[in-house]
């Protein structure tokens, strides 16, 4: 505490994430810039008068960089201390959006105060890594322990499930984010084979036809069963085994799947993802059923991904050159400020714009692996897999659903997308991870 | 501690890069490998406009402008803006109902989308377009657009100029992608024949559009734009005054006038009749008018110039002649005997001169229209002992008739020329099964028989004959503005055509004396002129007509042919008028008209005394009331067929029917002979065939 004064502020702090942090915010700021500027609007003046979008994001920058400084300033421990308070905090700013949110664009995720808005479930994910990684530092958890796993889950569930009561389901899903987490501290593989597994049978309920996959999954539990009853001698646990896996399996395919699609998951999101594998909605008629107006049309759901899928085609190998996109700049693409950002990258500078881009996160989320292993504190190491892996979760699913690899969900790019919480979020992750990388030869454990 | 699990690092490391590998992967198939996403962001984005040139202008040949440009107006609308508009009142201004209003509407957004102006009423009347003007404010999103129309500041030439509309699918394939869905494309007439000169180059600005289909400015600030480039102007032969007493004249009646300048054969005026007013289809009322005319059965939207056929009859005998003569047949001072008939071959053909003497040579068989002289001749001329038979001779006459122009497409410059008819060997020998001789087609010789011209061929003949041997396709279009070596289209029209080589000038005056004498003391004796030596024909064709399975028998076409002044001939005219009579009554007045009127820029007073009778008289067939009546019930009836619906038949069932049915002229009676008999001068030769017995 004693020597924590300005000259010191920089001390032990690793330069490349600041660095790379800048960048991209600039990279941020020229797409969205690029967005909304038109012809013959002086740059200059409104980069300052606070009313265009690049100028907000301007500001949020200035506060994000206000807050990353005193992030910088604080001690390192205080994380440490007040994580499950901020935890508890978190919880608190999620449940209450129910009495007070806005419905803004269909999400009810959203307090608004005067005229600034703050959308807690991005501001949980601070708090669940810190959370999350306080537990798992902890010296009692023993990490080989289902209750542990267990548990660990129950801090990453929690508001994930408060998130999809919101309506916000693409956010909730970040959260699946930090399995990655416990994987590295000692999940056992066994637990990512069967998520692995699900989703397979999952993605295979939505390509095939019921009753072929029924047939299918009957098939594979016969001749596990049969080759089972020659290798071993247990034979009443194979059978009960088997029974009991391929039970599982027609349960998931056949009321699981469908209960999820027509209850829990809204119909936007239900059109999303069968557009994205190109198939018509065979529980659109259920939706229906209940007296709602019918789905309509799936042309809409698939005429963001086309129109982006035309931006970023459009721009070649080389690119069309900055602000000479046409497709971004006349808003063929929705939400491309937040959303599908990288759609303006993509057309402005081509394939090889976007590959730096790319190679810059992938330069980030390595540096951030990096560092989460030269940490001695095990709470350190976990916080910094906890960022690397929100980050990843964010980044490759906004950038493949823009391509059209994923269903789309609205999940921001990190620093490039226009979002003042967003943001400030992601700066805050990042600043107390160079904050608790700067002191980790001060921690013992 | 750290070191606990420490491997599973790498396995993220790894997860992290192939999840970045494969976006890389997508990427390079989205932007690198599949081309088609360039072409769809332009699609997208850019909106090519087409920047519409002025058309040419056609002027006479004294530089007065046949047709001009004028501005006229559209009411447009773009649909998501006129949300807040006064429906009633527009309503009540253009005259329409609601229900319209919003059926006009949705074609709007159908055709051109929310966003976009679609023309909501075309061509407002100037009344309409000030009140509507006045009123605007009322109505926001419809705006008053111009439009350029062409306008006939003459009301003349119909016929000649054609029109122009919108190009259809024909066109539009023909084209090859050059015209697009409602580009303005001349469609008959000059606008048609010229429509690569007269339309000038169109231009392409390429405007940006967003989101919303909405234009926000210039692609890369018109760097790929091109200007529109005006048309360019023709400047024509025709005498617009000359042309609109050629249609005064023929107006009321069916049947054409030609007038051609034979030094250049370029063609002073063209009229039709029944004709039309060049206006009628360029306001408001176009399709209306459009219409209306194309369901008459007078059809006074067909050129009779250039698309009517008739018999010659005694205008041609001096080409009969003059084939002969270059062929050697016969020589000027030759004649034959004549005292009323030609029984040179089986069947009589009757001649209307009695008198000894009439046939003693060329000058007076033409002046007389000798019909057995010119029997005489054509038989000469298939029977030529240079030739192995008649057969031979029948085509070298073939030849010599399509070299005149006749049988073939003159080539005018003006679509849709018919050819009408030269029999040839194959007709005949279809028809008597190759067994026949020069008697089989004796009429041939005064114009009769399966021979048919266009007036604008007759017209071309007296070209040949006022000539002296030679002639230049008939055109209208004297010269094209700024004229370059890719104007190919007037070369056929300067080049000379020389038909008869081996007549000294001294027989074709002869041919011409003979012409002369029909205007002084023969046939044509109405067509004087004082002080101008006219050289003229004049013929008489009988026809007939099939009308609820009767056969009417039809007065005679009038016709008259004739050049003047003799000695240096300025103008050639042909004249036929349907079913008026001989050819003295009513085409020789008309065609001498014509002459004076050029010639001497005016018409005496007592003359003008002449247009007016001629002008005002209705020399329509009354059976073709009788056709209409019958063309239409027949149409309301397959109507009624098609669909069902009876508002069309209605009128024409006897139950509701208040209308008068016409009934079925009675056949002309027979009297000419005798009038002929006491006009026996003053009339062209009738027909002669043996169907008529005096």
């Amino acid at each position: 505490m004693n020597n924590q004064r300005n000259p010191t502020i920089s001390k032990g702090v690793d330069s490349t994430l600041i660095w790379l942090y800048l960048l991209l915010v600039a990279i941020g700021l020229l797409s969205i810039f690029s967005v909304t500027y038109h012809e013959g609007d002086d740059v200059l003046r409104s980069f300052l008068n606070f009313k265009t979008d690049y100028s907000k994001q301007l500001i949020y920058f200035f506060v994000s960089i206000l807050i990353g400084l005193f992030i910088l300033l604080t001690d390192s421990k205080f994380f440490t201390a007040t994580a499950n308070i901020w935890y508890a905090v978190g919880i608190l700013l999620l449940l209450l959006v129910f009495p007070f949110h806005t419905e803004v664009k269909g999400t009810e995720s959203i307090i608004r105060f005067g005229g600034f808005q703050l959308q807690p479930a991005e501001l949980c994910k601070v708090f669940v890594c810190l959370a999350l990684a306080k537990y798992l530092s902890r010296v009692e958890t023993d990490f080989s322990k289902t209750s542990s796993h267990l548990m660990a889950a129950g801090i990453i569930f929690l508001p994930a499930l408060i998130t999809v009561a919101q309506k916000e389901t693409g956010l909730a899903l970040v959260f699946l984010a930090f399995f990655l987490v416990m994987f590295r501290e000692g999940l056992p593989a066994g637990y990512l084979i069967i998520g692995f597994s699900l989703a397979v049978l999952v993605v295979a309920t939505l390509l095939l036809d019921k009753n072929v996959l029924a047939i299918t999954l009957t098939a594979i539990a016969l001749l596990a069963l049969y080759f089972g009853w020659r290798f071993t001698r247990q034979r009443r646990e194979l059978v009960i085994i088997i029974a009991v896996v391929w039970a599982c399996c027609v349960g998931v395919q056949r009321f699981a799947v469908p209960f999820i699609f027509t209850k829990v998951l809204q119909k936007h999101q239900v059109e999303r993802i069968f557009s994205l594998i190109g198939r018509e909605n065979p529980y659109a008629k259920l939706n229906t059923v209940e007296g709602d107006e019918p789905v309509v049309v799936k042309k809409d759901t698939d005429y963001n991904v086309r129109q982006s899928k035309i931006a970023i085609g459009s721009g070649g190998f080389f690119g069309r050159g900055f602000l000479k996109g046409t497709q971004t700049r006349f808003d063929f693409v929705p939400e491309q400020r937040t959303d599908f950002i990288f759609c303006t990258i993509g057309e402005g500078f081509g394939f090889l714009g976007c590959v730096v881009v790319l190679g810059i996160y992938a330069f980030l989320l390595l540096r951030m692996v990096n560092i989460a292993e030269r940490q001695r504190s095990v709470f350190s190491r976990c916080y910094a897999y906890g960022v690397a892996s929100v980050f990843f979760f964010h980044i490759a699913i906004n950038i493949c659903m823009t391509i059209g690899l994923a269903p789309v969900i609205g999940i921001p790019l990190p620093f490039i997308s226009y979002g003042g919480t967003s943001l400030i979020s992601f700066t805050t992750m990042l600043f107390i991870l160079v904050r608790l990388d700067a002191d980790r030869q001060m921690v013992l454990r | 501690m750290s070191v606990f699990n420490q491997s599973r690092s790498n396995i993220i490391r790894l997860i992290f890069l192939g999840l970045f590998l494969i976006i890389i992967v997508q990427l390079f198939n989205l932007q690198v490998i599949q081309g088609k996403y360039k072409q769809l962001a332009m699609d997208n984005a850019v909106f090519p406009k087409v920047k519409y040139p002025d058309r040419g202008i056609i002027y006479d040949r004294k530089n007065r402008p046949i047709l001009n440009n004028t501005i006229m107006y559209d009411l447009v609308v773009v649909p998501n803006e006129a949300k807040k508009t006064d429906t009633f009142g527009l309503c009540g201004i253009l005259g329409i109902d609601t229900a319209e209003y919003r059926k006009r509407m949705l074609e709007a957004r159908y055709k051109n989308g929310p966003y976009r102006p679609s023309i909501f009423e075309d061509l407002l009347e100037p009344q309409l377009q000030a009140r509507l003007d006045e009123n605007l404010w009322k109505f926001p999103g419809f705006a008053l657009v111009e439009r350029p129309v062409r306008v006939y500041p003459f009301n003349a030439a119909a016929h000649i100029m054609g029109y122009i509309g919108e190009a259809d699918s024909n066109i539009i394939r023909r084209s090859g992608g050059y015209y697009h869905m409602g580009d303005y494309v001349g469609r008959n007439g000059l606008e048609a024949y010229y429509e690569r000169v007269l339309m000038g180059q169109r231009g392409v600005e390429f405007l940006l559009k967003d989101n919303k289909n909405r234009l926000v400015g210039n692609y890369e600030k018109g760097r790929y734009d091109t200007p529109a480039v005006r048309g360019r102007n023709l400047n024509t032969f025709i005498d617009i005054e000359l042309q609109q007493l050629a249609e005064k004249l023929i107006s009321g009646k069916l049947g054409a006038v030609v007038a051609l300048d034979p030094k250049t054969g370029g063609i002073l005026a063209m009229a039709s009749g029944p004709n039309y007013d060049p206006n009628s289809l360029t306001g408001p009322n176009k399709q209306k008018n459009y219409a209306h005319m194309v369901l008459d059965v007078k059809a006074p939207l067909l050129n009779r110039a250039i698309q009517g056929f008739y018999p010659p009859g005694s205008t041609y005998k001096p080409l009969g002649a003059m084939i002969a003569l270059d062929e050697g047949v016969i020589k000027p001072q030759s004649g034959i005997g004549c005292t009323g008939a030609y029984y040179g071959c089986n069947r009589v053909v009757r001649c209307t001169e009695h008198w000894q003497g009439h046939s003693a040579n060329l000058r007076l068989s033409i002046a007389w229209s000798c019909n057995s002289f010119f029997s005489d001749v054509f038989r000469k001329t298939l029977d030529n002992p240079a030739y192995s038979g008649s057969r031979a001779g029948l085509v070298k006459w073939n030849e010599y008739m399509h070299a005149f122009g006749f049988g073939r497409r003159i080539g005018v410059d003006l679509p849709s020329e018919i050819t009408a008819n030269v029999p040839d060997t194959t007709q005949y020998d279809k028809e008597y099964r190759r067994s026949w001789n020069s008697c089989t087609m004796v009429t041939i010789g005064i114009g009769q028989d399966k021979l048919t011209a266009t007036p604008l061929q007759m017209a071309n003949a007296m070209a040949i004959v006022a000539n002296k041997g030679y002639y230049y396709i008939p055109h209208f279009v004297k010269s094209i503005e700024n004229e370059n070596e890719k104007d190919t289209v007037l070369r056929r029209y300067r080049q000379k055509h020389e038909v008869l080589t081996h007549i000294p000038d001294d027989v074709y005056d002869i041919v011409q004396q003979g012409m002369q004498d029909v205007v002084e003391h023969g046939t044509a004796r109405v067509a004087q002129i004082p002080g101008i030596n006219i050289c003229g024909k004049t013929g008489t064709a009988e026809n007939k007509t099939v009308l609820d399975g009767k056969v009417i028998q039809l007065k005679d076409n009038s016709m008259f042919v004739c050049f003047a002044p003799r000695e240096d001939p300025k103008i050639c005219v042909a004249v036929v008028v349907q079913n008026a009579g001989y050819g003295a009554t009513w085409a020789a007045p008309i065609g001498s008209l014509i002459v004076e009127k050029y010639l001497t820029d005016s018409l005496r007073t007592e003359r003008v005394a002449e247009v007016k009778r001629i002008s005002e008289a209705n020399i329509i067939p009354e059976y073709f009331e009788r056709l209409q009546y019958k063309t239409d019930s027949v149409r309301a009836f397959k109507w009624f067929n098609l669909t069902k619906d009876s508002s069309y038949i209605k009128k024409y069932l006897p139950k509701h029917g208040s209308r008068k049915v016409p009934s079925v002229p009675a056949p002309v009676a027979k009297k000419v002979e005798k009038e002929q008999m006491i006009n026996k001068n003053l009339y062209a030769k009738r027909t002669t065939t043996d169907k008529r017995n005096p």
